[in-house]
């Protein structure tokens, strides 16, 4: 099949240059390229492999957690394994997922610019990335580290004997790389814009990842300054966190939290952005309230910076520190509310069809909505102090970080895969594995609620036998994950050499990063696209939404025989 | 045989179950509305469903937006005022708590009673009787747990949490550890074991007591040097501790702090950092002199010493 056969391909009338795959075969050519699409795809790798290691320790701490005692492993290695999970969930995989892939490959597009602004620093986060990568790795293969991921004075500082110093070096040397990464979206979303494209222009998905950038660039310091005061109090004994030379360990929760709230935002508002590009497409329907949108991000963006005391309801802080920032946490709840209502509003009188990545952007809505609602029982004082450092927090927030965030990194993946690769996936295998994954997660992390009001703290490796029938259920939900996170691969791998031609825009989506060939050539577009519109521009303002041109179910349906009324 | 953990004790655990009762019920009708709406939508709307799509003005738009902020604004702020003003409620011990310090290491619980009684890994309590308890860590951060009567507070080394809690059933809680600890965080495990006054008054007396925590204080005061300049009578100008407690004290840097046990406490292992106005601050480091437990009983002395006012 020629290229202009395939519906979605315009003629073009003038012959492409070869796409960013082809530029260029060999490793070198991977490993010194500048082109931001590349770098997505190298991100892609890393994180892929980060994902494998940190999912493989949840797997051996789920198996360990079917009987009450501890019988699969040590204390000792369960306490490693969590951290370990934490540590490159947190920091290698939730942080970088969405900006570093999704961002990377398309905000240039979508914006209609040639590349990111500073395309060899784009390569240099890559690098550092990696460097941390492997020094928190080499942490783990010298025999790990038991602090879990919220390294809490003065036990990590003074009590653990585990590798804690080369893990904070490989988590510090991480966050240059979100730092120069967020630095180098907020410039190229200034200055690389193309022709037209305003700031209410821009597609929501741009918006997110600009104020996860601004959040990445005024948060990470904190996290490196923090880490950096673990390592100097290890190495040269200050005695920062010690109170018996006048330190405190509380100030390591004020500083470390003051960048681990946002880092929430830097995890879940990407995924919002996501969520909003593919609701939008595949019900045929402008965004509702794009406006409302633009300033809910920008609201959570600045308030989550101001609500980290949560944290610490039951730490020792003042009644009155602990009422303010109870006050603030309720208010974060408003854009967060506005986006999902948003969403909910956008399906009304659209043309719904129910793609892969379709199902995995409701699924996010749903179970965000679940997060933000559980939320509120932690903003709460008194509500908190019962539930703080129980499995209830363990199910709100993987509510928010796995429920919400991995899918909508899904959802987009899905949504752009035809764009990167060029190729289209099995659709039936990929719905299937989006309700697998739906189903798999909430009998995962349903139950843990319900033990956390029970009252069975985390970070336990062996607990009392009234626990068990619950978290029996969370790891056979656990496995039911698994499989939910293999199929993807699997059938993405297959796509590479079987998929059919995917053609410029096989969704009929609005935004430009559909505007150029799948894959796109080296500098994105031949001639750079003019903007004359609003985004979501999938019906004109103030008329009806129409149904998509060669939706995949259309022939089926008109198969049918007419309905006789 | 012990209580199930999660069985219910306690001033706390009603307003707590209460709450949280109601905030299940909203959230529950909130997933409905977003679930329904969704699903709701997704049939009516489905790609070649002959339903017509009406177009949504800009105007009405505006309305549904400025409704649905208002409604969660409002919704968050009467929640946040009704959980506040019940935790401000609870917040203060009632007067004529009974007064019981806890200290806690890696990996046990460890209590001492007023008159001296002490227990490792489980507290006995009267039931219906406010019992306010000093918590102080001798290495890392605990967290004392009790989830029966839903409530935590963190231990944190070098600082005195209180926290305060009525049990109003005699039974047996369990007592977890819930703030990581290390290899035995999860088996740092205790009971509180609460009995019916006059049963509690039989088991204190039957204990073998440690001569009180007071009066340990009170020998401590003299034979480790305190008395030299604190004692009434003393030539040297230092401040005078009867009363102290509670009291607003004016420090020489302007700040005014309260003298509640963690200020004691650092003044006792760190005189340097809160000198009180108009004294020079020559009182030596008692840091490497005492240990954990002389502290904790000089502080509960000069808590005792309630001045000429009371």
């Amino acid at each position: 099949m020629t290229d202009a056969a395939r519906p979605g391909t315009p003629d073009r009338g003038y012959s492409l240059p070869p796409s960013y795959l082809n530029a260029g075969t060999t490793l070198k050519s991977w490993l010194l390229t500048t082109d931001h699409k590349r770098i997505g795809l190298l991100y892609l790798a890393s994180i892929t492999v980060f994902f494998m290691i940190g999912g493989i320790a949840a797997a051996v701490m789920r198996t360990e957690l079917m009987t009450p005692a501890g019988d699969l492993v040590s204390a000792d290695t369960y306490n490693r394994l969590f951290t370990l999970h934490g540590v490159i969930m947190v920091w290698f995989f939730l942080i970088p997922a969405v900006p570093t892939t999704l961002g990377n490959f398309v905000l240039p597009l979508a914006i209609g610019a040639r590349d990111v602004a500073f395309p060899r620093l784009n390569l240099f986060s890559w690098y550092l990335n990696i460097a941390g990568g492997s020094l928190a790795l080499s942490a783990l293969l010298l025999g790990g580290v038991d602090t879990g991921w919220t390294f809490y004075t003065p036990y990590s500082t003074l009590y653990s004997n585990s590798y804690v110093t080369l893990a904070a070096a490989g988590v510090f040397v991480a966050g240059f790389s979100s730092i120069a990464t967020g630095l180098n979206f907020i410039v190229t979303v200034h200055t690389q814009r193309t022709e037209g494209m305003g700031w209410m222009r821009l597609p929501l998905f741009v918006w997110s990842i600009y104020a996860t950038s601004i959040i990445l660039v005024l948060a990470t310091p904190a996290l490196a300054i923090v880490l950096a005061m673990i390592v100097g109090e290890r190495v040269f004994d200050l005695g920062l966190f010690d109170p018996r030379r006048g330190g405190d360990p509380i100030l390591f929760q004020h500083i470390f939290w003051f960048y681990s709230h946002p880092a929430v935002y830097i995890m879940i508002l990407p995924g919002m952005g996501v969520v909003t590009e593919v609701l939008t497409c595949f019900s045929r329907r402008k965004v509702f309230g794009y406006e409302a949108m633009v300033f809910a991000i920008l609201g959570i963006a600045i308030f989550g910076f101001f609500v980290w005391g949560h944290h610490m309801f039951v730490s020792g802080q003042s009644t009155f520190a602990s009422l303010i920032f109870s006050l603030l946490s309720f208010v974060i709840a408003v854009p967060s509310a506005i986006k999902v209502f948003n969403w909910s509003a956008t399906l009304y009188g659209g043309h719904i069809t129910f793609e892969a990545s379709m199902l995995y952007a409701l699924g996010f809505v749903g179970l965000f909505t679940m997060g933000g609602l559980t939320g509120l029982f932690l903003a709460s004082i008194p509500i908190d102090v019962h539930v703080t450092d129980t499995y209830f927090i363990v199910a709100h927030f993987h509510y928010i970080m796995v429920g919400g965030m991995v899918s909508a990194f899904f959802a987009g993946l899905h949504f752009w895969w035809p764009k990167i690769t060029g190729r289209m996936y099995s659709e039936g295998f990929a719905r299937a594995a989006a309700l697998l994954m739906f189903v798999g997660f909430n009998v995962t992390f349903f139950p843990q609620f319900i033990l956390g009001f029970m009252g069975m703290p985390r970070r336990y490796w062996s607990y009392p036998p009234e626990f068990q029938i619950l978290n029996l259920m969370s790891s056979f939900g656990a496995m039911i994950l698994t499989l939910a996170y293999a199929l993807p691969m699997i059938y993405f791998a297959l796509s590479l050499w079987r998929g059919r031609m995917a053609g410029d825009n096989p969704w009929r989506a609005t935004g430009l990063e559909w505007a150029t060939a799948s894959p796109p050539p080296r500098e994105n577009f031949v001639q750079r696209p003019v903007v004359d519109r609003a985004p979501y521009d999938y019906h004109p303002a103030h008329g009806e939404p129409t149904e998509r041109e060669d939706d995949p179910d259309r022939e089926k349906r008109d198969d049918r025989p007419e309905d006789p009324a | 045989m012990s209580d199930a953990i999660w069985s219910r004790a306690g001033a706390h655990a009603e307003s707590f179950d209460r709450l949280f009762t109601v905030l299940t019920g909203f959230s529950v009708l909130i997933l409905l509305l977003v679930a329904g709406l969704i699903v709701g939508f997704s049939i009516r709307f489905r790609s070649g469903s002959k339903v017509t799509r009406h177009k949504v003005s800009r105007l009405i738009h505006r309305e549904i937006e400025i409704g649905w902020i208002a409604a969660t604004a409002i919704v968050a702020l009467f929640f946040f005022w009704w959980t506040t003003s019940a935790n401000l409620q609870q917040a203060a011990a009632p007067a004529g708590a009974m007064e019981i310090h806890i200290e806690a290491k890696q990996w046990m619980w460890k209590a001492s009673h007023p008159d001296g009684t002490r227990e490792i890994s489980t507290l006995h309590v009267p039931a219906g009787q406010p019992v306010r308890l000093y918590l102080n860590s001798q290495d890392v951060i605990h967290s004392f747990f009790v989830p029966a009567f839903r409530l935590k507070q963190d231990v944190v080394p070098g600082r005195t949490a209180t926290m305060w809690f009525r049990a109003d059933r005699a039974g047996t809680y369990p007592l977890l550890c819930a703030e990581y600890c290390g290899t035995g965080h999860s088996r740092m495990l205790g009971e509180i074991v609460v009995m019916e006054p006059a049963d509690f008054a039989a088991w204190l007396d039957s204990r073998p007591q440690g001569g009180g925590m007071i009066a340990a204080g009170r020998m401590l005061f003299t034979s480790v040097g305190c008395s030299g300049c604190h004692a009434p009578g003393s030539t040297v100008h230092a401040p005078d501790l009867d009363g102290l407690y509670g009291r607003q004290v004016p420090l020489a840097d302007g700040r005014v702090v309260t003298a509640d046990a963690a200020y004691i406490q650092d003044s006792i292992l760190l005189p340097r950092r809160d000198i009180v106005a108009g004294y020079a601050p020559i009182m030596p480091d008692f840091a490497d002199l005492l240990d954990e437990d002389e502290v904790a009983a000089l502080v509960a002395y000069i808590r005792s010493l309630k001045g000429d006012a009371s």
